[in-house]
Order: C-alpha cells, then structure tokens, then sequence
C-alpha cells in the first residue's frame, strides 16, 4: 500500500465519518424538536344525567376534564423529557357500535384508551381493541365481572368494584360496631349488584343484615315544582315497623331513591351507601395527602368540584405518564408490563402509592367514605390485616378471585 | 452564709453533672395549631408559642438568626417572626402556598417552592421583594441548595422529579427522574451527594451532582410493617458527613443510615407520622417532628437513642434550630 492509497482511504473514512455525523446531527435536531407523541383515547357514551341532589348532576365533561387535567399534569412533566400528550374524545350514539369506535381510535394512532362505558359495551371495545394493541382503561364500570369471569389482559381498571366500595364501607361500620344493618334495594340492575356486594362485604366483615326492603321505581323526574311533601310522608312510611337495625344500608346507583333516606327515617338512625356516608374514589372535600393543590387546580381550569369519575380517568392518564416518563416508549405492552410491576407505584392524593393487583389489573386504592361535606374516615380501617397490602382488604383478593388472565 | 455558698456549690455542681448542651433555641411550626412552639434545647422543654398564620409548615431560621421565616400556605405568604420579641413583623411576597422554602448560604436570596402553580420563587430577604420565578414540575416542594450555593434543586411531587437549577442563569440544567412524590432534597454537607426522599414511592434516591444520575437508591424494611406505611419525607445529614437521618412519616421512625455504604444500621421508634428533623449546632440532639402524636421526639445522636419527648402544639410539621 503506497502512501496515495493511505491518503485515499483516510478521505474515504472521513468523508464516511462525516456523513455519519451529519445523519445524527440530523436525528438529535429531529427529537429535540418532536417530542414522543401519546395520543390517548376516551370513549364514552351518551348517559342521562340525573341525580336526586341538585348539586350533585354530573357536569357534560364529567371523567373527561380528570383525564385533560392528566393530560396537562403529564405535559408539564413532558417538557423535560421531551414528551407530549393529547386526548381524543369519542362520544358514542345510542345504538353506536363500541368496536368501531375503538377499531377508530387505533386507526388514528390512540393505542391507549379510557373507556367510561357500561360493561357489555367496553368488553365490545376491548375485545375489538386486542387485534390492533390497545390497552384499556376502565374509569367508569365498578362491575365485579369486569375483574372476575369476564377479565381481560388489555383492560386495567382504575375505577373500584363495587366490591371495594362495600368492603370500605363494612369495614368502617364495623369499627363503629353498627353491626345491625337494614338494607334498602333499587329495582334498576345496578341497584341490585351493588346489593350483592353490601351483602358478602356483610358476611366478610361480621355484620348482620336484619332485613331487607326493595324500593320500587315508578318512574317519574327527580326534581319538581311541588317540592319534597310527598318524599317528607313517603320515606318515614317505607321505613317504618322495620326490625331493629343500627344503620341504613342503600343500594340506589340509580338516583331514585337513596338521597331522600337522610333524617326522613322512621327510626331515627344514620344512612350508608349511596347516601349518607357513601364510599367512593374521590370527593371534591378530601384536603388530606396535598390533595388541595389537586382540588385547587382543577377548580380553577374546569369551574366545578372534581368527582369521583374524573379522579378515575385523572389516575389513569397519570398511570399513563408515569411509565412514559420510565420507559419513553408509546409501547401500549411496554407501559402495561411497567404498571404490572413492582416498580410501579403511582402517588394520587391517598396517602399511599397506588399499585395494579396484577392477578385482574384492579388499581389498589384506598376508598374515601364522605358525608358530602367532608371525608369521614378512608378505608382500610386500622386492624383490618393483610398478609401482602392493607389495600386487599378491600375487594376480592387473589385466593378468592376467578380472572385468568 | 457558709450555707449559702454550699447550697450554690451544690447547684453548680448538680449542674455540671448533668454536662448542660449549649442552650440553642428550637422553633416547631404546628400545621393544624397555627402556632409556633419555641422549645429550649437545653431544658428540653417548651417554652413559648406564638401565634403565626394559617397553615404552618416550613420554617427556618434567617443566617443572621434574627428572623425566624415560616410558610403560612393557607395565607398565600411566608411571615417573618422576631426571635427577640418573638412578634410577627413582616410577611414576603412568596406567591400562592407556599411550603416549603430554602436560602443562599449567604442569607441574601430565598427560594420558595410554590405548589399550586409549579414555580419557584426567587425573594430577596432585604428588600423583602420577589426578585424572579423558575417554572418547574407540578407541586414543588422539596428545595435544596448546593453547598457552594451555585446550584438549586426542586424536587416536583407530581411530576416526580428533582429540577436541577443554575443560579447565575436561573435555568433549569437537569431534570433527574425519581420515585413518586419527592418531598425533601438535602445535599451531602461537601456537596458529593444529593439526597432525595420520596414520600409514596418509600425511598431515598441518591444523585451525582455531576453527572445528574441516581447512583443509588435506599429502600427501607421493618419487620411487622407494611410498606405502605414507609414514607420518607425528612432528612439530616451530620457536619462530617457520615451519617443522615431520614423521617419515615407513619412508620413512626428515623432510619439512621450509613453514607458510607448506604445503608440502614437502625431505625429510631419515634412519635406518630414523623415529617422533619432538625441538628442542635453542636449535633448533639436531632429533634423529629411528631404530627400524629402532637410532640417532638428528641434523639441523642450519640448514643442513637431516642431520649425524650415534648409536646408541641397541634399537628407539627417543620422545625429549626438557633445557631446560638
């Protein structure tokens, strides 16, 4: 080789060098100025929205502005690491197919999706959603059979069961030893799961349902000119010559009835379920765990108290964000099998970190129990032992449940 | 008179027994209380409270000792209380809820984490005026500054990271992922090391100032607990170095760690839901803040025993030491 050659082949390998550098130059300049993109999904139906309570009518953007409120949570942290996330929202018709839609939102690059859908219809979109990689997320169905015989690997559920719900609720009364209870069902389909839940949450935590009583809807609107003369006669009437009972238990998801039970009792006791002291994921009260900063800013964006719907659909975009930040990967397996593991642990306002029960990918959580006004206690109540988490106190646990993944 | 001065010996030399500490002064802010408790380090006892606004929470010591500085969040300012008269007599411009907050080594400058619109804001003490603003992470809180004051770290419990900040430049240099809800951040006293407490995730995360990476991360583990109830918030590290102290929250304990190694040697049972801990000057005490059990709990850090408590008002939460 003569020194010509050598000449040639150092230009060669530089030039190559430089071509190189230019191609990365090129790539870094790219990134620094397109972030990671995470287009989220929200399918939601047209629901009717009623509620005894004036107060209590879920706004249009009820669970939306939680999941926009995450979104921008997560873009504020996206800055730093050079991620961006949007939301795009799908309001079904009635007789709309939830397949479809989500068949959609993947063709339009949201590999991620909130469901606030009845079961039937998320199991719909999921099952559709599989063949294209989606992953699921659960804000608005506290249906057991979502996490139990009908559970699916690409659905997480940040919404609790009803079965946490009644659990966090018997585990409270019976630390108030009101261990005689009077149960009051709806007639609605929902009324009478949730029945089911308040009676094995009974059986699991030692109180004894004395008796039992449905309360019929006949139809008719919540609010009225003539006001609650009938309710003030109605109520003392359904509740009287009952056995004697420590506290009035009410399945009423429906809104028909349960709001009306507080102080219109013939016996003069307090009310649980979904009146009174209700269980529930969040409440526009609860100041504990730096929730305030929460509360605050979501008032200040979206003009109105965040509800329980929007702390769930808030939790999982958040969940979302989290394991973006960890993995920076828009890899729907990838950010699954993060929330699966034990590194995973998602910090939203309770005190304690929130981990995926990954035998039904069920979120652990603790469950506030509010009057409306303020929180009055948050399950686990103390003493209630658990051999891996306190929080599987709540629900059905891994021994008990029947998901195969 | 020969008994007099037998009596008066026998003082002094009861007295000399009991090898007095130098009487440093301690302020406790009680969140829920709105007061201050003013707490003799030698006596061991309370010996004042004053009133201050609502929500007390980070409080410290101004470097001239003259002031002590305490967040009063619900009131959206920091209030300035006389260590002599012991009497409110300014408030700081420190944006809406402020927590927690931390000064140049010089005592010129104060950083203050403002949680409810991710910024951090920059006051001068003298002027007693806002003098500029760093948009970091969602809810700051936990502030730490370099030893040799050229660098501010902001932990964001949300976005859960710690903001590395340039202090002539007042930019952000590095943003260091870690565990959820970063509540504390404390740099070793020769500025190797910064230590960084997570209040959901249960750890401490170690960090290279230099390189911005998370060297080491401390996990702790007590028998019959569960780990839930494991939540670093508080930290104190010694003047040479070798030992820190981390408030576990309702695991109602100090972890006493080796910096060394990086490990746990002990763990203190303190009172209930224990924040923040604060050094006398000579170290010869650490006092914990109680917020559960409504007391301080007193260390000597000597022998790493917990020796006394006192109670304090309702719910306390901060607490700062005089350094004479």
């Amino acid at each position: 080789m003569d020194h010509t050659d050598l000449f040639g082949e150092s230009l060669t390998v530089a030039r190559t060098l430089i071509a190189a550098a230019v191609i990365l130059l090129t790539i870094l300049a790219a990134r620094a100025t397109e972030p990671l993109e995470f287009k989220i999904g929200y399918l939601r139906t047209e629901k009717p929205r009623a509620a005894i309570s004036l107060v209590q009518v879920p706004a249009e953007n009820n669970g939306l502005a939680g999941a926009q409120a995450a979104i921008n949570d997560n873009n504020t942290t996206g800055k730093f690491l050079d991620q961006h996330f949007t939301l795009d929202e799908v309001k079904l018709k009635d007789g709309e197919d939830p397949a479809a839609a989500a068949s959609g939102l993947a063709d339009r690059g949201a590999s991620i999706v909130l469901a606030d859908l009845p079961a039937d219809a998320l199991l719909r979109a999921a099952d559709a959603g599989r063949a294209h990689g989606q992953v699921f997320f659960n804000v608005g169905a506290p249906d057991e059979r979502l996490r139990e015989n009908d559970c699916r690997a690409n659905v997480i559920h940040t919404a609790p069961s009803r079965a946490m719900l009644a659990d966090a609720l018997a585990q409270y009364l019976a630390w108030k030893q009101w261990r005689r209870w009077f149960l009051v069902v709806g007639s609605h389909e929902p009324d009478k799961l949730y029945a089911d839940a308040l009676r094995h949450a009974a059986t699991r935590f030692g109180a004894k349902i004395v008796g039992e009583k449905v309360f019929e809807d006949t139809g008719g609107s919540r609010r009225s000119d003539t006001g609650v003369v009938q309710v003030q006669r109605q109520i003392p009437v359904f509740t009287q010559q009952l056995p004697a009972y420590d506290v009035l238990v009410a399945a009423d998801e429906s809104e028909v009835f349960a709001g009306y039970l507080p102080y219109r009792t013939w016996d003069p006791r307090p009310v649980a379920g979904s009146a009174g002291l209700v269980p529930t994921s969040w409440d526009a009260s609860n100041d504990q765990w730096g929730a305030t900063q929460m509360q605050d800013r979501f008032i200040r964006e979206f003009k109105r108290p965040m509800t329980a719907l929007d702390m769930q659909a808030w939790t999982a975009v958040r969940m979302i964000g989290e394991s973006a930040a960890h993995k920076r990967v828009n890899d729907p397996k990838a950010l699954l099998d993060f929330m699966k593991s034990p590194d995973f642990a998602l910090a939203a306002f309770k005190g304690q970190k929130l981990t995926l029960r990954d035998w039904n990918l069920q979120l652990r959580q603790p469950i506030l129990l509010t009057d409306g006004r303020t929180i009055v206690s948050v399950s686990p109540q103390e003493g209630f032992m658990h051999q891996f988490s306190e929080l599987d106190t709540l629900g059905y646990d891994r021994s008990e449940s029947k998901c195969k993944l | 008179m020969q008994a007099v001065v037998s009596a008066v010996l026998g003082v002094a030399i009861v007295a000399g027994l009991s090898v007095p500490a130098h009487s440093y002064t301690a302020y406790i802010s009680n969140e829920k209380g709105n007061t201050i408790t003013v707490v003799d380090t030698d006596k061991l006892q309370a010996v004042r409270t004053i009133k201050v606004g609502q929500r007390p929470r980070g409080i410290e010591l101004t470097k001239d000792g003259n002031y002590v500085l305490v967040a009063v969040g619900d009131d959206d300012t920091i209030q300035m209380v006389d260590t002599k008269s012991g009497e409110v007599v300014s408030t700081l411009p420190s944006g809406p809820d402020p927590e927690l907050f931390t000064q140049d080594p010089a005592g010129n400058l104060l950083y203050v984490a403002n949680e409810n619109d991710n910024t951090v804001t920059i006051i001068d003490l003298q002027k007693r005026a806002r003098v500029g603003e760093v948009q970091v992470g969602v809810e700051p809180e936990g502030m730490g500054i370099s030893p040799d004051g050229k660098t501010l770290v902001a932990t964001s419990e949300t976005t859960n990271m710690a903001h590395f900040i340039d202090l002539d430049t007042r930019k952000i240099v590095a943003n260091v992922l870690v565990d959820a809800r970063p509540r504390f951040a404390a740099f070793k006293p020769d500025g190797s090391e910064l230590w960084v407490s997570s209040e959901v995730g249960g750890t401490v995360s170690i960090i290279d100032p230099h390189s911005h990476q998370v060297i080491k991360k401390i996990t702790f583990a007590i028998p019959g607990l569960r780990s839930e109830a494991i939540q670093p918030v508080g930290i104190s590290i010694t003047r040479d170095g070798k030992t820190a102290f981390v408030a576990l929250g309702p695991a109602n304990r100090v972890a006493v760690v080796d910096t060394g190694t990086h490990e746990v040697t002990k763990y203190l049972l303190v009172g209930q839901r224990v924040w923040h801990t604060a050094f006398t000057p000579d170290e010869r005490y650490l006092l914990t803040t109680n917020g559960v059990s409504n007391d301080i709990s007193v260390i000597d850090v000597g022998s790493l025993k917990v020796i006394k408590s006192i109670q304090v008002g309702e719910l306390p939460w901060g607490v700062t030491i005089s350094q004479k």
